[in-house]
């Protein structure tokens, strides 16, 4: 083998390389605010068996757990705009990860909802709590904090997942990562960087998601 | 739909739905079979094991997939060996199963109560007897439902394998979207046939959750 490694190669285009990490942090930051946001409504849906809504999520999260997450994308940029829904690829890519996390997490935070406790509710509502402070308090709490690896973990996968966005051009880190390579003609060094700043990216977002467990969802108040 | 028949596209997207399906077993064949590996070593006694087992599962569950495809893609092509998309993503999704199989099964390992270790040292087993008679067996049982729920997310995981140029079912979609100029019937198709696959997949490891977990307490 004589091959020559060249990672100086990518030293012009390291400022790239920052931006497409930062647009990466950013989608994965708006989707999951949102996707845990519909999440949260699936799972009350579910758990709660409200009418219409409970099948309406649960028909959802068959479909979204059991397709590609690439499939999904393709299907909101490519497919959408034959019925007149034109997006262009940051709002299709935020919208197939928001879907997407979405579906996870009705399952993840059910599962929460449902291991709490009965009794719980009922001591709650002998506590004379309104149903604004029952549902914040005594359901989402409990049922966030119990899950919450389940969710970090899912954050990170789907943080991952987005790596395929550049397919349709959206401009995060592995878009930034084909540009370079098709400039310096170094692929391999330079997605073996793009890969090393995906697993900093996981290894971080991992520490901030289970401080945030910790310190906001399972501080006593 | 410029001589297109509803046929044609369906055929199409078979040829490749054999390949998604041919891809899926593969990995998931030799995947089991690297992971069962870094599944001994993560448990082993050997410190060194240990480290380089956890450090290889956290590298490729810490980055995307695709990552992993183009790094093998490009990789193996700077050994001098000519690469077919075919041999990238049978490597790069064995690899990424491993990562997932051997950290479930490791879960399943620990899961078996201590007190059958400590009861298995009390009849003077040695590590190995009481690995392979008490502990594996009963982490076997409790490994079955979660590993055919894992097999779901390999299958989806092969679509990645479209943007290399693997020829299975989301490219072949792809393929004939452009040709017939009918993205949302084609992808919704496509949806379907992922759909098809692993449903029935994810059905089935939940009945096994239920009957398994519910054997445990008889």
């Amino acid at each position: 083998m004589t091959y020559h490694f060249d990672f100086a190669a990518l030293a012009p285009f390291w400022t790239l390389l920052a931006v497409g990490a930062l647009r990466t942090i950013g989608l994965t930051a708006l989707s999951t605010v949102c996707g845990l946001a519909l999440g949260i409504l699936g799972a009350v849906s579910r758990a709660w068996r409200l009418p219409v809504l409970r099948t309406v999520f649960g028909v959802y999260v068959e479909i979204i757990r059991s397709t590609p997450f690439l499939v999904q994308l393709f299907f909101i940029f490519f497919g959408l705009p034959s019925l007149g829904v034109k997006m262009n690829a940051w709002e299709a890519s935020i919208l197939a990860m928001v879907i997407n996390l979405g579906a996870y997490c009705t399952e993840i935070v059910r599962a929460g909802i449902e291991a709490t406790p009965r009794g719980q509710f009922e001591a709650g509502q002998s506590l004379a709590l309104t149903r604004a402070q029952l549902f914040r308090h005594v359901v989402l709490r409990p049922a966030l904090t119990r899950v919450w690896p389940a969710v970090a973990s899912q954050v990170i996968i789907v943080m991952l997942g987005s790596s395929v966005c550049a397919q349709i051009s959206a401009t995060e880190l592995t878009f930034a990562a084909e540009f370079i390579q098709s400039r310096n003609f170094r692929a391999f060094e330079t997605y073996f960087v793009a890969a090393g700043i995906y697993l900093i990216l996981a290894i971080a977002l991992r520490r901030v998601l289970l401080w945030f467990g910790r310190a906001v969802l399972s501080r006593r108040p | 739909m410029g001589g297109f028949t509803l046929w044609d596209i369906v055929h199409g997207l078979l040829l490749g739905l054999r390949w998604t399906v041919l891809l899926a077993l593969v990995a998931f064949l030799l995947g089991g079979a690297v992971g069962l590996l870094l599944l001994f070593m993560r448990v082993s006694r050997v410190a060194f094991a240990r480290r380089v087992s956890k450090a290889y599962i956290e590298v490729f569950q810490g980055t995307p997939l695709l990552m992993q495809l183009f790094i093998v893609f490009f990789g193996l092509a700077l050994w001098g060996i000519d690469v077919p998309p075919w041999l990238a993503a049978a490597v790069a999704l064995t690899l990424f199963t491993s990562a997932f199989l051997s950290e479930i099964w490791r879960g399943c390992v620990e899961a078996v109560p201590r007190g059958q270790w400590e009861a298995s040292s009390a009849l003077a087993l040695t590590y190995s007897q009481q690995m392979w008679r008490v502990v594996m067996p009963q982490a076997a049982r409790l490994a079955i439902a979660p590993t055919v729920g894992f097999s779901v997310q390999v299958v989806k995981a092969t679509a990645v394998t479209s943007i290399i140029g693997f020829s299975e079912l989301t490219r072949m979609g792809g393929m004939v979207a452009n040709a017939t100029y009918q993205p949302f019937l084609v992808y919704s198709m496509v949806a379907v046939g992922y759909f098809l696959l692993c449903y029935p997949l994810s059905l089935f490891s939940r009945r096994l959750e239920r009957n398994l977990h519910a054997a445990r307490h008889h």
